[in-house]
């Protein structure tokens, strides 16, 4: 299975879709995490959140659910949605490959985040399609003969990191 | 899949500890976290039932420190060692880099153990791994019970490619950062040759 390598300049074209989709949904915390797991990016007030445990509880999530999809004989649910007393949590998947986690209180409503979402889950599909095509030419170079920057780790790199 | 964040100039692993069920997983985990300086763990994470069995996973995110500039991140998670969970046990393992296998060193659980182990290599095929090949380390927990058979014997039994193998006492802490060290170890040698 291929790594996933996300570059600065797709990181940065994620940042502005999130960014514009947090402002335009009137949302408090908007962010992208992969399917194992992995925070991929994140706007809004982040601060107070704990955002490696949301991104891997909330890859937790939509795998028990498409686990649940598909004993029903559904592909998968593509949006998730948890209800609060104040916050709210809109869950959707792009291109079956991420997921983008919306959180909003009163100040905006489901009708609007899930209006602004599919709007951002389109311009995010295609950067997603970007990334996937880099990381397939990177391998090819890879296979070429070009040194990926790991590829000088030595073993004294990695005791280096085991030393109290 | 390892997850190389160019942007934030960080490499995230993902490694799981797998075996059969009260082997002694989450306890590893437990150990690592009570273990581990507080600037280099986040939260552990623990779902689990009423009675402190894993219902779904404990997760433990540590930041190892700096390899060429990357900052290296691993994602710890146990997977639930009882039998009837393997539907959540399976989700686990999705994008793994590294597995451990905590096998108990009882008598009585040496089938539990065979079982489990096939149960890992079965549900490593469903998402396309391969066990000979991924990073993989053996640990033979308890070995403080009086009921615990020889780590030979456990050994000849559980090792089948002269996989890095440690003895533990996952209470006590014995062997528990060396089987992580030996995996992390794999995992970032694995990223050498891609």
């Amino acid at each position: 299975m291929s790594d996933f390598i996300l570059f600065d300049e797709e990181f940065h074209q994620i940042k502005d879709v999130i960014g514009r989709l947090k402002a335009d949904a009137q949302a408090k915390v908007v962010f992208i995490v992969d399917k194992n797991g992995q925070q991929i990016a994140a706007q809004g007030d982040i601060q107070s959140l704990d955002t490696t445990s949301l991104a891997s509880l909330t890859a937790g999530n939509v795998a028990a659910t498409d686990g649940l999809a598909r004993l029903i004989g559904e592909k998968e649910f593509p949006v998730l949605f948890h209800e609060g007393e104040r916050d709210n949590v809109y869950i959707s998947i792009v291109g079956q490959r991420v997921i983008l986690v919306v959180i909003f209180d009163e100040r905006s409503s489901l009708g609007l985040v899930r209006l602004r979402v599919r709007k951002a889950n389109s311009e995010l599909e295609r950067v997603f399609d970007t990334i996937q095509k880099k990381v397939e030419s990177e391998k090819t170079r890879r296979q070429e003969g070009y040194d990926s920057p790991f590829a000088e780790i030595t073993d004294e790199d990695i005791d280096s990191l085991f030393r109290e | 899949m390892t997850f190389i964040n160019y942007a934030a100039r960080e490499i995230n692993c993902k490694i799981v500890y797998y075996g059969p069920g009260l082997c002694g997983k989450t306890t590893n985990l437990q150990y690592i976290y009570d273990r581990t300086n507080p600037a280099a763990k986040g939260k552990l994470i623990s779902l689990a039932t009423e009675t402190d069995r894993t219902l779904f996973f404990d997760f433990l995110p540590l930041d190892l420190g700096t390899v060429r500039g990357f900052k290296t991140r691993f994602h710890l998670y146990t997977v639930p060692g009882q039998v009837f969970y393997d539907a959540s046990r399976k989700l686990i393992l999705k994008g793994v880099d590294g597995v451990v296998f905590v096998a108990d060193s009882q008598e009585a659980r040496m089938d539990a153990n065979v079982e489990s182990l096939m149960n890992l290599e079965k549900n490593l095929v469903d998402h396309g791994f391969d066990l000979q090949a991924i990073p993989y380390v053996l640990q033979l927990n308890k070995r403080d019970l009086p009921t615990a058979i020889s780590a030979e014997e456990l050994y000849r039994q559980l090792n089948f490619k002269g996989e890095p193998t440690f003895e533990a006492t996952a209470p006590t802490g014995q062997g528990v950062f060396d089987t992580l060290k030996a995996v992390a170890k794999q995992v970032l040698m694995e990223l050498r040759k891609k």
